[in-house]
């Protein structure tokens, strides 16, 4: 057992360490349209430096980088305080979807524009009457000539209000019930019939969307494995958004480390200083954590239902860090933005990617083999 | 970077468990608590034997020089079993300060040493008395002892007396590494009271269900999970930092004690809280570790303790 980081992994890192220090800009939020556009621009600049998917075939603007490399990445790109990734949903979630059930055609066409942000993904799965139970989805794809008709309505779309594309489950096999009879679909959000609502969140930006389908055709080419076999191959990418991907440790860790910056600048009370050391000691649990997967995938393993556990851990690990922070702000608290935007954004993580209850029942029923509760 | 046990301390850590189920170490817990030693005596030259003791001691001390891992691996299946005695004083600190023939006794199972935290857990027991301050140490000669009751009956404390004669040796690395071997400790046996809890979960019906089916008693097991589940990782890494003469010791070893102290007693309230009344009863052997848990997070410095030295680092590390 080790935790040595070898030659070439430390060489990537100092060069991204580097390349960072110099390059980093300061962006407004991604949830208006004008910093939407300059955080499409960053991905541009990241991957002209092969920077914003380094795990990726060098085919697709990526560097073969190993996951370990990649968490550093991570580490080094949320210690420089880089800009938040407008890309996530396509390269954390579509992404390793496509690159475990896409075809070669669809890998060739959708991912290198994906890589540079010059095509920018949008997330539609849940739908108003089908959040947690993801299964209940009641949109439709209908049968036309060279592929489908799909009509429904989805919400709670990340990025959706000024997304390119979007990627969801949809019904096409009415006469089956539940998981069955769902297909994996990419669509043009720009295509006729599609409507966009956005929909401010808790700090006031539209961070999402509902997006409304009124017989919007998509081709063949864009349905993600074979028709019907949509909920297996959204299972890909549920464990990558709750698992590895999507909240790295790096962002906790530079979070932890503001927090001791900020300990250090005011003090406080003896009580707040032990919560600071336990938003650290979470952090770096989480980083090591993350270590043991990574060694456990390169040794063959997969990326399981311990998955959940991740995702538990991280979302109340974020809500008590940005916690700590206001309380050690006092009055000043509520007028500090940045940790003010932390705070609410990290209070959206408990409930996003699977709430934490369902994570639990996951953990529950497949890591303690305790029985399924009797559901529909 | 493989961050991951190895194949052999795997084997190593199956061949304890083997050696531990097929020792009613229950039972040698509860003679223990009696003051009746001799089971408890066996099972540590049993333990011997696997080189638990040894681990430390040098090659040349006829220890087997093995690396903090081992160490960590160890202590988690000896905290799994609840094995009592003063294992942690026993088989990592005393070895960290002593060498020559004394150590070698140690390696075979053959004396057991206390250490003063301040009071001495087993001192009527051991042939070697030793006290830990300000990165020194001290070796207490002819130690008069005063037995304390501790909430867990099977830690036998004494309050020690007794001059106190400083030896060479490195105390601060000793007292660290003990810390790193109570965590390991805690980890293991809030494992095994997750395993107690989740079995009975299963088996235990009420209102014609396994009460395992209830949201109520998954969500609380599944908190468990968490936090065991991430609290190894930090003991794991601290004995890495052990290993590599990590000038972050200090600092991992205490966030591995805080985290796998919180982890183990959450583990043991909810373990008593999904078995009911019968985890309240002295025949369950849940209260065993229930016990030993609340004891080991005052023993060995506090999580407040624990959580300053980690702050202190950082604070002075940026």
């Amino acid at each position: 057992m080790d935790l040595d980081i070898d030659a070439e992994s430390a060489a990537f890192r100092d060069e991204v360490r580097d390349w960072l220090a110099a390059n980093v800009p300061s962006l407004p939020s991604m949830d208006t349209a004008e910093g939407f556009a300059a955080h499409r621009e960053w991905e541009a600049t990241l991957a002209a430096q092969r920077l914003s998917v380094v795990t990726w075939p060098r085919a697709y603007h990526g560097r073969e980088a190993s996951l370990l490399q990649w968490v550093l990445f991570e580490q080094e790109y949320y210690a420089a305080g880089a800009p938040g990734r407008v890309s996530q949903n396509g390269i954390f979630m579509l992404a390793p979807t496509l690159f475990a059930h896409g075809t070669q055609e669809q890998r060739d066409r959708i991912l290198p524009p994906m890589a540079t942000g010059e095509q920018v993904w949008a997330q539609a799965w849940s739908e108003p009457e089908a959040g947690s139970d993801i299964a209940a989805l009641r949109s439709r794809a209908v049968r036309t000539d060279g592929g489908w008709l799909l009509s429904g309505q989805k919400t709670w779309s990340s990025r959706a209000a000024f997304a390119d594309r979007a990627f969801g489950l949809f019904r096409t096999d009415p006469s089956q019930q539940r998981h069955r009879g769902l297909t994996y679909f990419m669509i043009d959000l720009r295509a006729d019939g599609v409507t966009i609502r956005p929909i401010p969140q808790l700090d006031g930006e539209p961070g999402f969307a509902e997006i409304f389908l009124d017989e919007v055709f998509v081709p063949d080419a864009d349905v993600i494995g074979e028709p019907g076999q949509g909920w297996r191959v959204a299972m890909t990418t549920a464990n990558n958004e709750r698992g590895l991907s999507l909240r790295s440790p790096g962002r906790f860790l530079a979070a932890a480390h503001r927090l001791v910056d900020l300990w250090r600048e005011r003090g406080g009370p003896a009580s707040v200083g032990e919560r600071v050391a336990d938003a650290w000691i979470g952090a770096r649990a989480y980083q090591l954590y993350t270590f043991g997967t990574v060694s456990r995938i390169e040794d063959g393993g997969e990326l399981g239902p311990e998955s959940s556990v991740n995702k538990l851990f991280w979302s109340q690990l974020d809500v008590a860090l940005h916690e700590t922070a206001l309380d050690l702000l006092g009055p000043d608290g509520e007028t500090d933005e940045s940790w003010v935007d932390g705070y609410l954004f990290s209070l959206a993580g408990p409930i996003y990617g699977g709430t934490d209850q369902i994570q639990r029942n996951t953990i529950a029923e497949r890591l303690l083999g305790l029985p399924r509760e009797a559901r529909r | 970077m493989k961050f991951a046990v190895s194949p052999e301390q795997r084997q190593f850590s199956e061949s304890l468990h083997d050696l531990l189920n097929g020792a009613d170490t229950a039972d040698v817990v509860r003679s223990w608590a009696e003051g009746r030693h001799e089971p408890g005596l066996k099972l540590w030259r049993g333990l011997a034997d696997l080189g638990v003791p040894a681990l430390l001691v040098s090659e040349a001390d006829g220890g087997l020089e093995a690396s903090c891992v081992d160490i960590v691996v160890a202590f988690e299946a000896l905290g799994y079993h609840a094995v009592p005695g003063p294992i942690v004083e026993t088989a990592v600190v005393a070895p960290t300060v002593v060498s020559g023939e004394r150590a070698g006794r140690l390696a075979g199972g053959e004396i057991l040493a206390t250490v003063l935290t301040p009071l001495a857990l087993d001192a009527d027991v051991a042939y070697l008395c030793l006290a830990l301050r300000d990165g020194q140490v001290y070796e207490v000669q002819d130690p008069k002892l005063k037995p304390v009751s501790s909430i867990d009956p099977a830690r036998r404390l004494f309050r020690v007396d007794g001059h106190q004669v400083e030896i060479p040796g490195d105390g601060a690395k000793a007292f660290d590494l003990g810390v790193l071997a109570v965590a390991a400790q805690l980890l293991g046996a809030g494992q095994w009271l997750l395993d107690a809890a989740t079995a009975y979960a299963t088996q235990r019906q009420q209102y014609g269900k396994p009460i395992g089916q209830y949201q109520a008693i998954k969500h609380l097991l599944a908190d468990v999970v968490t936090h065991l589940e991430l609290a190894r990782p930090l003991v794991h890494g601290a004995a890495v930092a052990a290993q590599d003469d990590s000038a972050s010791l200090s600092r991992d070893v205490s966030a591995a004690k805080v985290k796998a102290g919180d982890a183990a007693y959450l583990a043991a309230r909810t373990a008593l809280q999904v078995h009911g009344a019968i985890g309240y009863t002295a025949e369950h052997d849940l209260g065993l570790r229930l016990a030993k848990v609340r004891a080991l997070l005052g023993a060995w410095g506090t999580a407040t303790f624990h959580r300053e030295r980690v702050l202190e680092s950082l604070v002075g590390a940026r």
